[in-house]
Formats: C-alpha cells, structure tokens, sequence
C-alpha cells in the first residue's frame, strides 16, 4: 500500500510540473465556456441586406421603415439592378435583397394585390432562410396592420412554457456538451501519452520489473488524472453556475458519481489508444485530432442526432461522451434522479469494462 | 540552397517512414469529410408530441389530426394526464407536451378565447423555440378555418389587400445545407491535420535532441523552419485535391468558380497555417504541450470560424477574434470560389489578409526559433 | 609555434545574477586531445556552447578556428564536428541516410559522401545495418557513428560533450582508438568527461570547479603538482571546495 502511495506520488509530479499543460487544460473548458456561452449563436443578427425600392411610395417606404426598426439588417437602400445582385453576392458581405417594383403602391391601392421580391445568397442556406422567414414576417405583418379587419372573433391561443428553463437561456444545452467534450479529450490524450511516453523512453520497463503489479502501476497512473479531470469537471461547473446562470437541478453528488464513471471510461480508451500505439505522435494525433470532429458531432449537442441518417445513429452508440451528455442534461438539468439515468449508466459502465478488458489483455501480452 | 535539398530529402524521408501517420494524414480527413456533413443537419423536424386531450370531442379530434397533418411533429402518444405525459420530457422521448382543457367547444363559444398550453422541453433552445413557433403557425391556420369564424367573413375577405411575397435563393435554390457545410467542412479538416500535425513537428526533435545536432551545424535558420513547411504544405495541398475530388464525387458540388483562385488561396492559407503550427512547436517544450496549446487554438478556431455559425452574427469582440484567426477568412473564401463562382477580384482583400497572416506568423516562427540564447 | 585553433581569453557567461562561466582563459593546439573536466553544474556545458557558437558569452574574447564567438558563428559552425551523451541522430532514418543528411548539411559534396560513407561503413563493421534504422543499433554502436558522423566532413575541431555516458568498457576502449586517429589526421577534439580514467588518455585537461578553470596542464604535471596518484584525486582535492552542488 505505501509502494503504491509512492507510485502515485511520482505520477502527480509528472501531470503537475508541466505548469504549461496545466494552464492549457483549464484554458480549454473556460474558453469553450465564454465562447458557446457568449459569442456564438445561432440567430441571425445585422445580415446586409438592400432593399431597392423602385415605387418609392408611402407603402414601400411603411414597409422599409418596419424592416429598418429590426435589429436582424443592416439596411442599405439602394437602385440596384437586377444583374448587378449576383456581382454583388459574389463580393460576400450582402446577403438579401429587397426589390419592390415601381408600381408597388398603385397595385395595392387599385388592385388590392402587389408583388414584392426577396432573392437570397442561398451559398449560406440558413442564413437565407432565416432571413428570408423574418422578411416575409414583416411583410405579412405590414399586411394584415393595413387590412381592414385584423383578429378573428374566435380564437385558440397557445401559452406556452418553458419547462426547465424558464428564462429561455441558452446555454443550457451546450453546458453538458462542453463537459462531454473536454474530459473525453482530455482524459484520453494524457491517458494515451503517459503510458507511450514511458514506453518510448524506457521507463516503463524499469516499472514493470519493479516488485510491483502491472495493474498497480496502471492504477498509479490513472490517479492523477483522475484528479485533475475531477477539478476541471468542477471548474466547468463553477463556470456554468456563476457565468452562465445555469443552475444544477438535480444532485451534485449523483453528478459526481456519474462524472467519475465516465472519465473512468476515458482513462480506460486512452490506455487502450496507448497499448495499440508505439509513439506519442501517433497517440495524440488519434486521440486529438482524430477524434476532436467525431466526438462533437456524435455526442449529439450541436446537431440533433435524431436528424441523421439511420447508420449514424447507430454508430453514435458507442461514442460514450453521447450516453454521458443524456445523462447530465436529466440529472443536472432537469433535475432528475438515478432512477431516469440508470440505462445510462449501464451503458457506459458496460462499456468501461470492455474498454478495461481490451487494454489489460493487451497491456499483459505485450509484457511477456 | 543545396543545404535545403538535403533537410528536404531527410523530411520526406522522415514522413514517409511513418506510415500510420502518413495514413493518418490522409484517410482522416477523407473518411469524415464523406460522413460529417451528412451527419450535420440543423433543420429541425420531427418534433415529438405528446397530447393530453380533456375535452374528446369532435372538435379537439380535428385539432389534434390538423397539427399531425403539417409534417413537423410526430405523435409520441395521447396520455390521458400532464403528469404521466411530463414523464415522456423527462426521459426525452417527447420534446413537448400539449393540453387541451375540457369544455374546448364551448369555451370557445361563449369567451371567444381558449387558452391551450403547451409545455416545451426547454433545454435545446432552438428545437424548442422552433416547435413552438411552427405550433403557433399551425394554430393560426386552424383559427382561420375554424367554422365559426369563416361565417360572414368572406365579403371582407375579397377586400383585404395581399402582398404577393416570391422568395428565391441563388446558387443554392433549394437552400440545401450540405452546399454550405461540405466546403467548410474539407477546410477544417484540411486545418487539423495542418496545424497538429506541424505543431508536433520541431518539438519531437528538441524531446529527442537532434535538434542540438543541427544547431551546430551550419544550417540557417529559415533553412530549417522552410524544410519543415514544405513537405507537409506539399501534403495539405494533396489532401486539399482529394477533399476537393470528394466533395465533386459524393456531394456533387463542384467549384462555380476559377479552381486556380482556389488553389493559389489554399497555397497560401496552407503556408500561414503550418507557420502557426510550427510556431507552437518552437514555443512547447514536449509533444503533450505542443499537442494541447494546438487543441486550444484549433478549437477556437473551429468554433469562431463561421463554419457553424455566422461570424456576422457574433458580437464585437468575438468578430474581432474570427478575423485574427486565418481559418475564418479561408472558410469564406472557399464558400465563396465553390458556391458563388466568385473571381479574384472579389477576393482580393481576404487574399492580402492571407499573406500578412503568412509572412507574420512564418516570420514569428522562424524569430523564435533561435539557435542562439 | 603550434597553432592555436582555440583562444580563449576571460570568457564569461552570466544568467542573470548567476556566473555560470567565470572568466576562463585557455589555449588550444592544433590536433590536441584537450580534456574538460568537472562535476555536473560546474559549467563544463555552457562554456562549450559558447564555442560551438551556440550562445553568446557576456564577456571576454574566444575565437575557434580562427572564427571570433561573436560575430563569426556561422564560419564556427561549418568547421567544428559536435556530439552529445545524448543520441543525437535521426533514430526513424537509416545509417546511410543519416551520413548523407549530415554530410550534406556540412556542404561535403554527393560524390564524396557516397565513397567516404561506404568507407565508415566498413570500418564500423556495420554493413549488415547500413539500411536499418538507427533507433534499433546498441547503444556502443550508436555512439560511434555519432562519432564518425561528426567528424564526416573533417572538421578542424570537433567537440565531444560525455560522449561515453553508459557505453561498456571495451566499446570505450574503441571509442577512444577513434579518438586517437581522428587527433593524429589532425581534427582538434575537445572533450568534456565524467571519467577519470579517460582524462589519462588527454594530452592536457583543464578542471573547472564553480565556472572557474582550476587547473590545466598535462595530466603528468597535474598528478605531480598536486602529489597525487591519479587524476581522480586531483580531482577529488579541487571538487572538494565547490560551493554549488553537484545533481
């Protein structure tokens, strides 16, 4: 027992004197933080857009006005030429144009109908969209405020309600994403490295003839980490609470158990990432960048997995962060106890124990 | 000169000798530029409903079949109580739930108003936003076809004025997303594999003090930092072809514009990014830190690109910091060149952008780099 | 009068408030096995830097091969050969695409390189591994084609920082034979050592303690001067009044 207090001691002077990595490992969740949480959004805000209003009369200039007031464009009024919109899409920077033709006004009054044309840079689709959607809000909106009779006599109307997240923030949904996110990466590559890097400096044999199990020596090594993945989880929580207003509903300690099952998962790929790989470079290029885009799309908290084709879905079960993310939107989230996660938790228990059993299997054939 | 033939030689020797990682290099980002985008869909469908309905009348029947007829939600199950249809949000097979009160007929009727609640899984912010809004849409359009209301309204109705709205997006008529998200993809697979894998590079000679050796040979400074970037800028560029090639291939999209454009802006996009790659090298004292300084900045990178979201839409600060980082400017050129067919001259800015960004970060690199204390 | 190819005069490095070099002043003759001797820490390292153009000195004069420290280092870097404990060959390229890179960065030309290196490869007896990697060579083998390597384009100094570090008696015993032909054919070697044994075999050595040169002479002289049997004990007499640790 005291051996094995040594040993772990060593390995917490390995994580701890490169300060540098340190700092990077903290840097990496508290900029994904302020990033997801205050940079990035999915709405659309002051898109260029030209209205070229060619009747110029009190209706187009009605509907300009309302358009102007949005906080959605940047509004410029502008004649242009039909042939010129696509030479100005290719420049970037516009994205919508606005043409009312010139007899816009008159074909309302004496017609009671009017034609108005939105052309896109459909090059950004969402955008276009979007966009597209909050014009022909206005529009309609312009037209039902000039029709004589506007509201129904009888109406259904919805009330709707925001359950767990009443103040409609919205970061709650990244928040599980980003601790996903972070310890799989983290845990992985130092896991994955720790054990090559003693492998190709020769020290590792120097353990293994050690008086010492080679679990034991494993174990030693996954402490440290386990550590430090347990004051980031706690880092991003903090971050999430005090930054982000989003407050943790359910247990804090059944989060911790579940955090703690799920860096084990982790510690337990990156020892198996270390057993089929012989050099640091080849170790960190897998767990890093070949797994950075696969990991953040198949956790699900960016694009909707439901959403993709059938085969992804089933691929997207054995990425653990995905069973992880379910299970800290239910109990932090919602609020929610063990009872609603424990499917979770078996997967990704389950999973650990394969994970563990691959890479001790392997660990020990390549000692003898 | 002839002192750079050699550290070349030795370079791509070096690569070539590793083959996981050359292997790497390649299938990579081969592999998930042809399976990311078509798992990368934002287009929000299928909402699932669960229906508490007090009232089982004709009515309330008709409600219920006209939501399910608009295509955007999907019934998970009528429950006869919220509290047993709260348990599909909870366990999140239901992404809302709606309650229709008792006596909907007749409240309607005699107030003119009923109130219909709907209670929406808040925590993915968009599918629930949207939900409520295509819900309230399809309300809307029931109101409208209600029975009392189409009454005497219709002498009115020839009246009201209709502005004829007609929508079209150029270069992408069916606004499909795949024509977005695909270039942006292949750049920023092309950048992971520039930037790491560079990043590790010089570091992995100064754990294994070759670099010494060299330092007290005669080679210049800029020798060794250009035999480092040339051999993987010759890679990007073939991996960039092949992304390229995959993109024409299985999406079907291929470049609107002059590829030489193209190619000459990838050039020199590729010179800043391994610049910026080899820079962290000389600042990292192992390969664990080179690796975790470089997944720092890709991250940020990835995030602030626009590639996900628009850098226009972000707020002052972080627009500030999508257009220090060279990616972004990359990103819209390419999108620019492939979808829009846009010519140099249109480009002509982000392109001067691209070269300060490679003489800086080269120049930074080969600084830092020094032989000497 | 010899040539001298190494002039060092009151040559100083400070890091900040620590001297890590104190005003050291030597000469070296050309062809002279010239060993440098000290504990770890005492500055053995940092003033070979300053030699091998590597760092600048704070003050004093130095020039090497004729070349001054400051200004000239360039020059300093294309005559001297260099090789350190640590292996500093390229492990993932073979043994004849290591001499060529090398070979080649020294500006010796193709044709030569082929002939000269076919020639190293005889003489080491490693024509079985010529085409194997040089990560998988034992570590005896190892250190003298880093040897050879370093003085491939002959140098007129090279420079050996402990280049027998863990290497077994007899491939010692070698390593010194090549030592010896590289000096008589006229290279300068400057070596630093941990072993006492091997500063016998110097023509003269110099013994730092604290970044100060304590002595230098023949290792004859040194051992009468100092009534002692061997180097160690000399050693042992100087090591013992330094005031910075050993690690």
């Amino acid at each position: 027992m005291k051996q094995l207090l040594v040993f772990i001691r060593k390995e917490f002077y390995h994580v701890f004197r490169d300060r540098r990595t340190l700092l990077i490992m903290f840097g990496i969740p508290i900029a994904q933080i302020l990033l997801f949480g205050f940079a990035l959004t999915s709405d659309v805000k002051n898109a260029e857009i030209i209205i070229a209003d060619h009747a110029q009369d009190i209706n187009t200039g009605q509907i300009t006005a309302k358009i102007k007031a949005s906080t959605y464009f940047l509004v410029k009024e502008a004649n242009i030429n039909t042939n010129d919109i696509e030479a100005a899409f290719k420049k970037g920077g516009l994205k919508c144009v606005v043409i009312f033709p010139s007899r816009f006004g008159a074909d309302l009054l004496h017609n009671g109908k009017a034609q108005v044309q939105i052309i896109a840079d459909g090059s950004d689709p969402n955008t276009a969209k979007t966009l597209t959607n909050y014009l022909t809000a206005i529009i309609t909106d312009y037209q039902l405020q000039i029709s004589a009779a506007t509201a129904l006599p009888y109406s259904i109307v919805p009330e709707t309600r925001m359950l767990y997240n009443e103040n409609a923030n919205g970061s709650l949904n990244f928040v599980p994403g980003v601790l996903a996110l972070v310890l799989m990466i983290v845990c992985t590559a130092l896991t994955s490295v720790a054990v090559v890097r003693e492998k190709e400096s020769g020290t590792m044999e120097i353990l293994l003839v050690s008086p010492f199990k080679p679990v034991m020596v494993l174990i030693a090594k996954a402490i440290p980490f386990l550590a430090l993945s347990i004051a980031i989880f706690t880092l991003i929580l903090l971050l999430s609470v005090y930054v982000l207003d989003v407050p943790i509903k359910g247990s804090i300690s059944l989060l911790y158990i579940e955090s703690i099952l799920f860096i084990i998962t982790c510690l337990s790929l990156g020892l198996l990432i270390s057993n089929t790989t012989n050099s640091q470079q080849t170790a960190l290029l897998l767990s890093m960048m070949g797994m950075m885009m696969p990991t953040l799309i198949f956790t699900g908290f960016m694009f909707p997995l439901e959403n993709m084709p059938r085969i992804f879905q089933v691929i997207s079960n054995i990425v653990p962060a995905r069973w992880y993310f379910l299970i800290v939107k239910a109990v932090m989230l919602k609020g929610l106890g063990f009872e609603y996660v424990w499917k979770e938790t078996l997967v990704l228990a389950g999973m650990t124990a394969v994970l563990l059993a691959i890479a001790l299997k392997n660990f020990k054939t390549r000692l003898s | 000169m002839k002192v750079l033939g050699y550290i070349l030689q030795k370079e791509f020797l070096q690569i070539f000798r590793d083959r996981s990682i050359l292997a790497m290099m390649f299938a990579m980002p081969t592999i998930q530029l042809i399976i990311i985008p078509l798992a990368m869909n934002f287009d929000v469908k299928n909402i699932d409903v669960v229906v508490v309905d007090n009232d089982h009348s004709s009515l309330s029947q008709k409600f219920i079949s006209k939501i399910g007829a608009s295509g955007y939600f999907r019934y998970v199950n009528a429950e006869p109580s919220y509290r047993e249809a709260l348990r599909y949000i909870e366990n999140g097979s239901a992404d809302l739930v709606m309650e229709i009160p008792a006596g909907l007929e007749r409240n309607l009727v005699r107030e003119g108003l009923q109130k219909v609640s709907l209670s929406v899984d808040g925590i993915n912010g968009t599918k629930a936003a949207l939900g409520a809004a295509y819900l309230n849409a399809v309300i809307a359009d029931f109101n409208k076809s209600l029975p009392l209301n189409s009454t005497g309204g219709t002498a009115q109705k020839n009246v009201q004025p209709v502005i004829d709205i007609t929508s079209s997006n150029w270069f992408n008529p069916l606004a499909e997303y795949k024509y977005y998200i695909v270039p942006g993809v292949l750049v920023l697979l092309l950048t992971l594999i520039g930037g790491f894998i560079s990043a590790l590079n010089i570091v992995k000679e100064k754990e294994s003090g070759t670099i010494e050796q060299i330092n007290v040979s005669p080679v210049k400074k800029w020798e060794f930092i250009v035999g480092k970037l040339v051999p993987f800028w010759v890679i990007a560029m073939i991996v960039f072809s092949i992304g390229l090639a995959v993109t024409r291939l299985v999406y079907g999209i291929s470049p609107q514009g002059n590829i030489g454009v193209l190619y000459l802006f990838a050039a020199v996009y590729l010179i800043a990014l391994l610049g910026f790659g080899l820079l962290i090298s000389t600042y990292s004292n192992n390969q664990l830190q080179a690796m975790f300084i470089a997944y720092f900045f890709m991250m940020i990178f990835m995030l602030m690109s626009g590639l996900f979201t628009s850098v226009e839409s972000m707020p002052a600060w972080a627009k500030m910091i999508a257009n220090l980082t060279p990616i972004t400017h990359f990103i819209k050129v390419v999108r620019m060149i492939v979808l829009k067919g846009s010519g140099f001259a249109d480009i002509r800015l982000e392109f001067f952008y691209m070269i300060l960004f490679a003489i800086a970060l080269n120049g930074w690199a080969i600084w830092n780099y020094r032989k000497t204390s | 009068m010899e040539e001298k190819v190494i002039i060092c005069k009151n040559l100083t490095k400070k890091f900040g408030d620590f001297v890590a070099v104190d005003n050291i002043s030597f000469e070296v003759n050309k062809g002279e096995i010239f060993g440098f001797l000290g504990a770890n820490g005492a500055g053995k390292t940092t003033a070979m830097r300053m030699l091998c153009g590597l760092s600048f000195p704070t003050s004093g004069e130095a020039a090497v091969a004729g070349f001054n420290v400051y200004r000239q280092q360039q020059m300093i870097k294309r005559n001297i050969g260099y090789m350190s404990q640590k292996f500093s060959l390229y492990e993932d390229l073979t043994v004849l695409e290591n001499i060529r890179f090398y070979g080649g960065v020294y500006g010796v030309p193709g044709e030569i390189i082929k002939s000269r290196s076919i020639e190293l490869v005889e003489k080491l007896g490693l024509q079985q591994e010529a085409g194997k990697k040089t990560g998988g060579l034992p570590l005896g083998w190892k250190q003298k084609l880093a040897f050879s390597v370093a003085i491939f384009h002959q140098p007129k100094i090279v420079f050996l920082d402990e280049p027998t570090g863990g290497v077994d008696p007899v491939t010692r015993r070698q390593f010194w034979d090549m030592i010896y032909e590289a000096a008589a054919s006229g290279i300068t070697v400057f070596v630093t050592t941990h072993y006492m044994d091997e500063a016998e075999y110097c023509n003269r050595i110099t013994i730092m303690v604290d970044g100060r040169i304590e002595a230098l002479d023949t290792p004859r002289q040194l051992k009468a001067q100092f009534g002692a049997n061997s180097i160690e004990d000399v050693f042992y007499q100087l090591a013992r009044g330094a005031k910075r640790s050993a690690d």
